[in-house]
Order: structure tokens, then sequence, then C-alpha cells
């Protein structure tokens, strides 16, 4: 018996970025963190981050994108039981965006279903900040992140200039339903807004000498 | 008496402190035990009690019966009192106070004519004044004219006389007791089944939010008590994120509590409190999807709060400081509003901040080089220095070793971290190599 997927129903993300709503994502790699605050952006309202309470890693307010400190709670469980009890309880719950988690210990297939039967059922999108292939086969996609520096001469005078360079490297590793594949992103942290960087690479062909 | 002359009279003696908080609060509890004697009972000065017996007292088969039976009451319960029954107030005042007793009707100034000026509840300059003019005793006093009275030691002296003899009304004055939260029913067959409890729980809380209406309050913590056939107790308490009086939504948060419930040979008595409550006026309820956001929202947290404590359920609210780790502070979202963060200026601020880490092999200043977390890290771009002061009028134990020189530092690896540096912090010796540098946040 063949399912036939009907694929008018399911539009083209806009971006690459674009987290498929009413599932659970995984990002990992020393850059999520701010995978997560670029996806906060891009989720009007209620934002709940759930991390360990001995996590010594804590969000700072100043350093955190306008308007997001107003919509985040911050949930610090003692147990990891209890923290995939919070992120499931908050998945079910209608009036929040995106949920934010840090699970300490490896998502089995188990805990990950549960976790996207839950988003389904509160039309919630969740975000799982898991440490290196701690990640649950459930999820909907699996993002790598690396923050990237910029290779570019340094000079005094350059120094200064290019000072807010704020690189990422954002590969999306893992995908239910569309393509893989990685982009060097320049986003500054303040706005939703950023730059699609392209690939340094070798020219292929010398270029056209002057004439 | 000072207490150096009483322990040189009695060596043996023990002495307490005074504890008038809860004094009150017992002559509190002891008003409303001594309701059973009368409709209107009220707390007179910081230990007497004023009751209004008029009509009363043939229920207990006289006045004198009625007093017997309070002394008697009151002495089961290792409480020793004085008391007395008057016409007026002000005579029971003075005869409570000297004496105790029964003055019948019609025989007030009688009654009271033994008795000291001081017991009319004048100030002790007057009654001093009274006695130097050799009127010592309450039958002086009456018998005196009023007008040289009153012109000579003022006209308090003359109201508090006329109040004693009735010429003047002077009413007891019970204050309203305040609502009580509570509500309690109890079942004639024990029961153990958990939909039993919840049905149960239910109607009281239907009583409960009914009584919560009716005085405009809402209940941020409920308490339920069962009482089970063999007399244990077992409590199940729920907090809620904002006050509320919602008996359909409550009854929810109590689904996992009742759960954990064991009834051993079955409940069968049941009481529902509210032990704190708030002002809650009424307010249109479902209109608008921003109100009902909200109500979600808020059962959210009640939900989370009463799993993992509602202590870990934070918000983050800014704080007036430049010291990193307090330029914030992490409230419980249960009792704060959300606060809008300060704009941003001035130097960037990391993403996330955790306790600092000292750095090793670091070489240079800023560090060209050095060692974090087991990681090797070059320097490619260095922003800084942002000096930040310790706050001399908080003495934070992380802040001791002075100033701090804070670094952005952006490294070939990719972390953009922040560095700082202790100046006047003295260096540790060159092999170790570590020259206070420490990473303490980590950028976008």
């Amino acid at each position: 018996m063949t399912t036939l997927h009907n694929l008018a129903s399911r539009p083209a993300p806009a971006d690459p970025f674009t987290l498929t709503k009413t599932r659970v994502h995984e990002a990992e790699g020393p850059g999520r963190r701010s995978f997560a605050l670029f996806q906060t952006l891009r989720h009007p309202g209620a934002v709940l981050w759930v991390l360990p309470a001995h996590e010594p890693q804590r969000p700072m307010l100043r350093g955190l994108p306008v308007g997001l400190s107003e919509r985040l709670l911050l949930l610090t469980p003692r147990s990891e039981t209890d923290l995939l009890w919070c992120v499931e309880e908050a998945l079910r719950a209608a009036p929040v965006a995106l949920v934010i988690a840090e699970p300490q210990q490896l998502l089995s297939l188990t805990a990950g279903r549960r976790l996207q039967l839950a988003a389904e059922t509160g039309r919630t999108t969740g975000l799982m900040l898991i440490r290196e292939d701690h990640g649950s086969s459930a999820t909907e996609t699996r993002w790598r992140c690396d923050p990237v520096s910029a290779h570019v001469p340094v000079s005094r005078a350059a120094t200064h200039a290019a000072a807010d360079s704020t690189l990422h490297r954002w590969a999306l590793s893992k995908n239910k339903k569309g393509t893989i594949g990685h982009w060097v992103v320049n986003w500054h942290g303040a706005s939703a807004a950023f730059d699609l960087v392209p690939e340094t690479g070798e020219r292929r062909q010398p270029a056209e000498p002057a004439r | 008496m000072p207490l150096a002359d009483a322990r040189a009279i009695c060596p043996d003696l023990s002495t307490r402190p005074t504890d008038l908080a809860r004094e009150v609060a017992a002559l509190a509890s002891l008003r409303r035990w001594a309701s059973r004697y009368a409709p209107m009972v009220a707390s007179d000065g910081a230990d007497g009690l004023m009751a209004d017996i008029t009509g009363v007292a043939h229920l207990f088969g006289g006045e004198a019966e009625l007093r017997s039976d309070l002394h008697a009451r009151l002495e089961r319960a290792g409480l020793s009192v004085s008391s007395a029954i008057a016409g007026t107030r002000g005579a029971a005042y003075a005869l409570a106070r000297h004496g105790g007793g029964i003055i019948a009707d019609g025989d007030l100034a009688q009654g009271v004519g033994r008795l000291p000026v001081s017991a009319l509840r004048i100030d002790h300059a007057t009654a001093e004044a009274l006695a130097r003019v050799g009127l010592s005793q309450m039958r002086d006093l009456i018998a005196q004219p009023r007008a040289p009275l009153a012109r000579r030691f003022g006209q308090a002296l003359v109201l508090r006389l006329d109040q004693l003899l009735g010429h003047q009304p002077e009413p007891v004055a019970a204050g309203a007791e305040p609502p009580h939260f509570g509500v309690r029913m109890t079942l004639p067959e024990p029961i153990g089944l958990q939909s039993d409890v919840m049905a149960g729980l239910s109607r009281l809380l239907d009583r409960l939010c009914a009584t919560l209406a009716l005085h405009h309050h809402g209940a941020r913590r409920l308490r339920l008590e069962l009482r089970r056939v063999d007399h244990g107790t077992v409590q199940v308490e729920i907090g809620l994120a904002r006050a509320m009086r919602d008996p359909v939504r409550m009854a929810a948060l109590f689904a996992k509590g009742v759960d954990e419930v064991d009834a051993g040979f079955g409940i069968d008595a049941m009481r529902l409190s509210a032990p704190i409550t708030e002002p809650l006026p009424p307010e249109q309820i479902g209109s608008g999807p921003v109100l009902r956001h909200e109500d979600a929202l808020a059962d959210l947290i009640s939900r989370l709060g009463n799993r993992i404590g509602f202590d870990r359920v934070l918000r983050m609210q800014p704080a007036d400081s430049k010291i990193p780790e307090r330029s914030f502070q992490l409230v419980a979202a249960a009792w704060s509003e959300p606060v809008a963060a300060p704009p941003r200026h001035g130097p960037a601020r990391p993403l996330t901040l955790f306790p600092p880490e000292p750095v090793s092999h670091a070489s240079g200043h800023p560090p060209a080089q050095f060692r974090w977390r087991r990681m090797r890290f070059t320097t490619l771009r260095a922003h800084g220095p942002e000096r930040i002061a310790p706050e001399w009028w908080f003495d934070d134990p992380a802040w001791r070793s002075g100033m701090r020189d804070y670094w952005r530092i952006e490294t070939r690896e990719g972390p953009r971290l922040w560095l700082f540096h202790t100046p006047q912090a003295p260096d540790w010796p060159v092999p170790a190599g570590a020259q206070n540098w420490c990473v303490q946040g980590e950028f976008i």
C-alpha cells in the first residue's frame, strides 16, 4: 500500500532556517545556543527555556535579542526526568510558541517520539539543544551549529572594522522532509535579519587579465 | 520594678521577653472563642475583651452563672482571668480591673463607688491631680458638681464619668470578622476511589470559589486535607501562578496530588482551605484571545510550578548594576510581571554567562594564545578593554580580586569569548602562565 503525500499542502519554507511548525528539532555543536536565540526571533510569543539546575551557562539578559526577555521563561528542573516532563508539558500547552531545552543525557526514541506527539497536540515548536550524538532519531531536523571566525587579513585598521564579525556555520545534517545542506550565516544577534555568506573557495580559472 | 531588682528579690525568677504579635494573636483567638457568650465581642486594649451580653444572660441561667461558667472554662484551659458584669461599658472595665464582680441593674453608682478614680480610663496626670485635691474614690467624684470638674480637669474626665454612669451611650464595637476561606465536608461512608475524591473536591471548590467571589478574593495557595478513618490526615497542597477562583482549573491542578494520596481504609472527611489569598476584583471572563492566552500561560506556570517548584519557574528582570552577574536577576514567574529590558547601549554583552573559568598558557596582553576547557585558542581579534570596577558598597567574594578589564576575544577556532583580566590581583608564577585571565561568557 502506498501513501500518497499531498505535496501541495506542504509549502516550501521561505528560507532554509525555518523550523517546521508543531515538530521538535535538534541542534548540536558549540553554537547551538546562538541558533536557538536566532529561532526565538522567528517565533513571536512566549518562549520557554528549560535547562538543568546545575547548568552553569545561563543566558544573560543584556546579551539577549531585543524584546526577548519579556516573553522568556526559564525553567530549571532538578533532574533529567523533570526536564523532559517540563518540555512535554510546555509543548502540550497552546500559549507557548517555542520550547528550548538542554537535555544532558541521550534522548531515547521513546522520549523523542513523546515530544513529537506533545508538539503536535499543542501546536508548538520545540528545539532540543543536545550534546554531540545525544539526539533521538525521532527528530524532524538536526542542525550542527558552529561559530566561525572571519578569516580576513588582520591589519591594525581592519581589526576595528571587522570587529563585529559574527559568522555561524549552520549545517542541516538530518531532515525528515527535505534536503540537507550547510550555510554560513552572518547574524549579529540584535534582530532577525541575517546575511548568507558564500563559502570561500578557490577560483576555478584565472581571472581575465585586464585589457 | 526593674528586672535587676526583681532578680535580687527572687533569684530563681524566670523571665521571657514579651512577644506582642503572639499575644495579639492569642487575644484574637480568645475573642473568637468568647463569641459563644455574646454576639458582639470586641478586644479592649491589649489584655481585655468586652462582650455585650444584653439579652443573653438568661440562656446561661443568669449573669452569675454565666460568669462562673466563663471562669470555669478558662480555668480548665489554664488561663486566670478577672471579669465583671455591669450596666455600662465603663463600669465593667473599672470593676474587672479592680476585683471583678457583678453590679446589679440600677445599682451602678453604688457598685463603682469604692473604686479608685484611676479606673476611669483617664490619663495618669489627671488621676494624680484628682488624688491631690482629695478625690481618690469614685463616689467622691460622682458627688462633685459637673461644671467645676470640667473646667478644672477637662472635658475628657466628664465624658468618661458620664460613660461610666450611663449618661453617655458607649456601644461595644466588635470588629468585622475577616472572611474565612475554608470549607469542609463529612461523608457518611468512607471513600477510597480517586474519582470520588475528585467529585467531593469539585463540590468543595464550588463552595470555596463562591466565598472567594463574594469577598472579591482569589486564592494563591490551596490546601486539601483528607481525614482518614484511622484519624490520619493527608494533605495535598497546590500553588497557583496568579490569584484565581475558577473551580474547574483548580481541580485540574489537584489531580496529580490526589493521585498520590494513600487512602488507607477510606477517607471520611475533607477540608479545603485557601491559606494565601489576594484581592481579585470581578473581571470579564473569556473576552478576547489576549485574556485566554494569559490564563492558559498562568495555568501552565501553575502546572510546572507544582511539580518542579515555583522557585524554578523563573523570569529575567533587569537590575541596576554594571556587574555582569548582577545586571539582571532571576525572579519567580508566579510572583512577578514581565519587565521590558533596558535599551541596548554600550559595549556588547555575551549571550551566555557562567562563573569565571581561568585560562592557562596565556601569552601576551590580550592573550594571543590560550587554553580553555582543554582547547587551544588563537586570538584573531580582540576588542577592549572595558573596565568594570567592583561595587564597594557590596562585598562580593567573587570580586575581591579587584577591578576587571573585559575583552571580547574572537578566536581563530570560532568561539567568541568574553575574557577578563584582573590587573590588581598579583600574577601567578609565570610557568603556569595563567596571568589572571578568565573566561566568563560566550558571544553569539
